[in-house]
C-alpha cells in the first residue's frame, strides 16, 4: 500500500523523522483554519497517490489564512494524472536553502536493502540516476545489521552531504531505517530533504509504501487505508477476499494461480486483435481452491462490471480436481439464478489437468446454454474473444 | 540425475501436524516422495501416517538423515522456522508458505547466506519435483513423468500447465522458485544446476513482470548456458502500477515489463513463445533438432 504525503510524514513524525508542522484539510474552510493556526506563510499541497503534483498546478503558496482558503478551493478537485484531489496538506512554508534526497527501498536484484542518497534533490531521482549518476550514492544495507551509525554516516559521506549537515542526515538516516523496519515499508523516501535558513535539516516531501503482507501486525497501518480512489468493482471483490483487478476491456477473466491468470490476458489480447481490439476486462484469481462459493463470488464480480461483455474461465486443475471447479461453475450459475440474478452473458471453460475427463463431462451435461466449454487455451481465447466482439 | 532433488531425498515436513501440512505430506507420499519426519514445536513423539514427529529440525535430522525441509507453517512463524532450520544446517529449506512479510524473508535469506550450509527455495512457491524420484511441495506429481526437460518458473499455475502441455516428453525437475519480491532460489541458480546436470537436455524458463530476474538470467545465458533455452513471459497486457496478484509482479515505470524481459531472452538466442502452448511447441522443435 503506497501511503499519501501527510502519512508518510505521520509516520516520520512517530519515530522521530523531522518535518514541518502541517495537517490534512477536506475543504476550504479546513485549510484556513489550519493555516491560522501555524500564522506563517503556508504551503498548499494537493494529496494524491502520483508525482508531479507541482506541474499539474497541485502545489501552491499562500501567504495568509483566506489566501489558503482559496488556494485549497482551487486544488481540491483537480484531476492529477487521473486522480481526483480530494485533500490537502496545509504546512508551514520553509525558507529553503539547499535540497536534498534520501531513501531506503527494497532491493529486489541484491535480495537486500538499499540506501540512495544524493545532494541534488527537489528533482525527479530517476533523472539524477541517468544524468549524473556520480551524484546519486547507492550503498547496501544488511538485513540483519540495519543501518547503524557506521552505515548512515557511509551514507552520507558517498552522497557527499556537507560537513554543516553531516551530523543531522546521519541521525535522518538512522530514523527513516527505523521507518522502514518498525513499520515493515518496503520504500521510505524523502525529496526533498531540505535545509532551511535556520540550519535545520528537514523532510519537506515523503513516500512511503507499506508491506500488505505485514498488515496483521500493524494494526494502526488499518487506519491508513483510503478506498476513495479505488474501483467500485475491485472494492467489491475485496469484501470476498478476491484477487481482483479492473482493466478496461470487454472479456472477463476467472482463473486459477496468478501466473495463469495473467497469461490468460495475453492470449485473450492477442486472440482479440483479429476482432477489433476486444481486449480483457480484468485479472481474477480465484487461488487453488476454487470451490462453488468461490467461482460464484468470482462471477458475480466479473459479471457485475457493465463493460463485460463474455467471461472466459480458465482453470488448470493442479491441487483442486477439474469436477470440483466444473461443479462450483455449474453451482455458481444456479445459485446466481436462485438471487433472481440469472447469467445472460456467454462463459467460455477450458479446463485442463487433473481429472479433466469427468470435469468436461459436468459441464457438456449442465444443461445450462450459455457455457460453451473449449478444449485448449489459445481456441478459448478466440472464441471468447469472438463472442466479446459480437462477430 | 536431476537437480537439487532426486532418490537420495530425504524429506522432512515443517508444519505437518498442519491442515495443509498433512494434506500435502500424503500427496508428497503417494508420488513416491521418502518423507521421514514431521517437525511441529510441542508436539514431538507424535505420529502422523506412521511418520514421526519432532519438537526441532535438528533433532529429526539426527534421528533419520533428513536433508530437505519443505516448510508449511503460517505466515507469522516462517521466519523462526526458516532460521531454525538453517541453524540445522538442513542443504535444502523449500518453503511454500504465502504471504510471508518481505522483512521476515529478507531476514532469512541473509540469515542463510551468512551460514552458508542452506539453499532456500521460495517462499511462496509450490516447491519442486523430480518426476519418479522426489517431490518436496505441491506440485502434482501425476501430471508428467521423468524426461529431458528442465523447467523453472515464477508462477505454480504456469509451471503445471508447462509440465502438462509436454508430459509425454518428461521433466528432470521442474522448480517453482516463486513470486514474492525476494526468493532464495532464482532463474539464474536453476539455469547454472540445469547447465551441469547431463539428463537436462533443453531448459524452459517461464517468468513474468516485476523485477529485472528475467533480464538478469538472460545475461547469465549469455555466457553460461549451452544447452538451448525456451522462455516464455506472463504479463504482456498488465498495467503500470497494478499488482498482479503476486507481490512481486508489478510493472514500475519502465521497469519489469514483459516486452523488455522477451526481448532480452531474445536478445542471447533464448526463443520466447507469445503463449505457454507456444512455447511448449518451441521445445518440441529444439529437441527434434538437437
Amino acid at each position: 500500500m503506497d501511503l499519501y504525503e501527510y502519512q508518510a510524514k505521520e509516520l516520520f513524525a512517530k519515530h522521530g523523522v523531522a518535518v514541518v508542522p502541517g495537517k490534512v484539510c477536506f475543504t476550504p474552510d479546513e485549510a484556513k483554519a489550519v493555516a491560522e493556526e501555524i500564522g506563517t506563510t503556508v504551503v498548499v499541497k494537493a494529496q494524491v497517490k502520483t508525482g508531479g503534483r507541482g506541474k499539474a498546478g497541485g502545489v501552491k503558496l499562500a501567504d495568509n489564512a483566506s489566501d489558503a482558503r482559496d488556494r485549497a478551493q482551487d486544488i481540491l478537485g483537480l484531476d492529477i494524472k487521473g486522480h481526483t484531489v480530494r485533500k490537502v496538506l496545509v504546512a508551514e512554508a520553509a525558507d529553503i536553502v539547499a535540497e536534498y534526497y534520501v531513501s531506503f527501498l527494497l532491493d529486489r536484484t541484491n535480495r537486500t536493502f538499499l540506501a540512495m542518497a544524493s545532494v541534488e534533490g527537489g528533482v525527479e531521482i530517476e533523472e539524477v540516476a541517468v544524468n549524473n549518476p556520480d551524484a546519486l550514492a547507492m550503498i547496501r544495507v544488511d538485513a540483519i545489521e540495519g543501518c547503524t551509525l557506521a552505515k548512515a554516516a557511509e551514507i552520507a559521506d558517498a552522497a557527499k552531504f556537507p560537513a554543516d549537515v553531516r551530523d543531522q542526515v546521519i541521525e535522518m538516516l538512522q530514523n527513516l531505517w527505523k521507518v522502514l523496519i518498525e513499520e515493515d515499508a518496503t520504500l521510505v523516501e524523502v525529496n526533498p530533504l531540505a535545509k532551511i535558513s535556520d540550519g535545520r535539516v528537514l523532510a519537506l516531501d515523503g513516500k512511503v509504501s507499506l508491506d500488505d503482507n505485514a498488515q496483521y501486525r500493524h494494526e494502526s497501518h488499518l487506519a491508513l487505508i483510503d478506498d476513495s480512489e479505488t474501483d467500485p468493482i475491485e472494492l467489491r471483490a475485496k469484501e470476498f477476499d478476491l484477487n481482483y483487478v479492473k482493466l478496461q476491456g470487454e472479456v472477463g477473466i476467472i482463473g486459477n494461480g496468478a501466473g495463469l491468470v495473467m497469461s490468460t490476458l495475453d492470449v485473450v489480447a492477442y486472440a482479440g486483435e483479429e476482432f477489433g481490439g476486444v481486449k480483457p476486462a480484468n485479472f481474477l484469481d480465484i487461488g487453488g481452491g476454487a470451490s462453488a462459493q468461490v467461482m460464484a463470488n468470482g462471477l458475480d464480480i466479473v459479471l457485475g462490471d457493465p463493460e463485460v461483455k463474455a467471461v472466459f474461465v480458465n482453470v488448470f486443475g493442479g491441487i483442486t480436481a477439474c469436477d470440483a471447479v466444473a461443479n462450483g461453475i455449474v453451482q455458481a450459475v444456479s445459485m446466481l439464478a436462485d438471487r433472481g440474478e440469472p447469467i445472460t452473458k456467454p462463459i467460455v471453460c477450458r479446463i485442463d489437468g487433473n481429472n479433466a475427463a469427468e470435469g468436461r463431462r459436468i459441464l457438456d451435461e449442465s444443461g445450462i446454454a450459455l457455457i460453451e466449454r473449449v478444449e485448449t487455451m489459445d481456441d478459448a481465447a478466440r472464441r471468447v474473444a469472438q463472442l466479446a466482439s459480437g462477430k | 540425475m536431476a537437480i537439487f532433488l532426486d532418490a537420495s531425498s530425504k524429506i522432512l515436513v515443517q508444519g505437518m501436524t498442519g491442515s495443509e501440512g498433512t494434506k500435502h505430506t500424503r500427496r508428497m507420499i503417494a508420488s513416491g516422495t521418502n518423507v521421514v519426519a514431521g517437525v511441529t514445536p510441542g508436539k514431538g513423539g507424535q505420529e502422523v501416517d506412521g511418520i514421526p514427529v519432532f519438537n526441532s529440525v535438528g533433532e529429526a535430522m539426527a534421528a533419520t538423515g533428513a536433508n530437505v525441509s519443505v516448510v508449511f507453517v503460517p505466515p507469522k512463524f516462517a521466519k523462526a522456522a526458516v532460521i531454525e532450520a538453517v541453524d540445522a544446517k538442513i542443504p535444502l529449506c523449500v518453503v511454500i508458505t504465502e504471504g510471508i512479510p518481505v522483512h521476515d524473508t529478507a531476514a532469512f535469506f541473509q540469515y542463510s547466506q551468512n551460514s552458508g550450509a542452506t539453499r532456500i527455495v521460495g517462499p511462496n512457491c509450490p516447491g519442486l519435483i523430480s518426476p519418479d524420484l522426489s517431490n518436496a511441495g505441491i506440485i502434482p506429481g501425476d501430471i508428467t513423468k521423468k524426461g529431458r526437460v528442465g523447467l523453472v518458473s515464477k508462477s505454480g499455475t504456469l509451471t503445471y500447465q508447462m509440465m502438462f502441455e509436454l508430459r509425454d516428453l518428461g521433466f528432470s525437475t521442474c522448480v517453482g522458485i516463486g513470486g514474492d519480491p525476494i526468493i532464495g532460489t532464482t532463474h539464474i541458480d536453476c539455469l547454472e544446476a540445469f547447465e551441469a546436470d547431463p539428463e537436462t537436455e533443453v531448459i524452459v524458463m517461464i517468468g513474468e513482470i516485476g523485477g529485472d530476474a528475467e533480464e538478469r538470467a538472460a545475461a547469465f545465458i549469455k555466457d553460461n548456458v549451452k544447452k538451448p533455452v525456451v522462455g516464455y513471459v506472463a504479463g504482456f497486457t498488465a498495467p503500470e502500477g497494478k499488482t498482479m496478484g503476486h507481490a512481486g509482479a508489478i510493472v514500475s515505470g519502465s521497469s519489469g515489463t514483459a516486452a523488455a524481459k522477451k526481448d532480452a531472452l531474445e536478445a542471447v538466442g533464448v526463443r520466447v513463445g507469445k503463449t505457454p502452448s507456444e512455447a511448449a511447441r518451441l521445445v518440441r522443435e529444439v529437441l527434434a533438432n538437437l
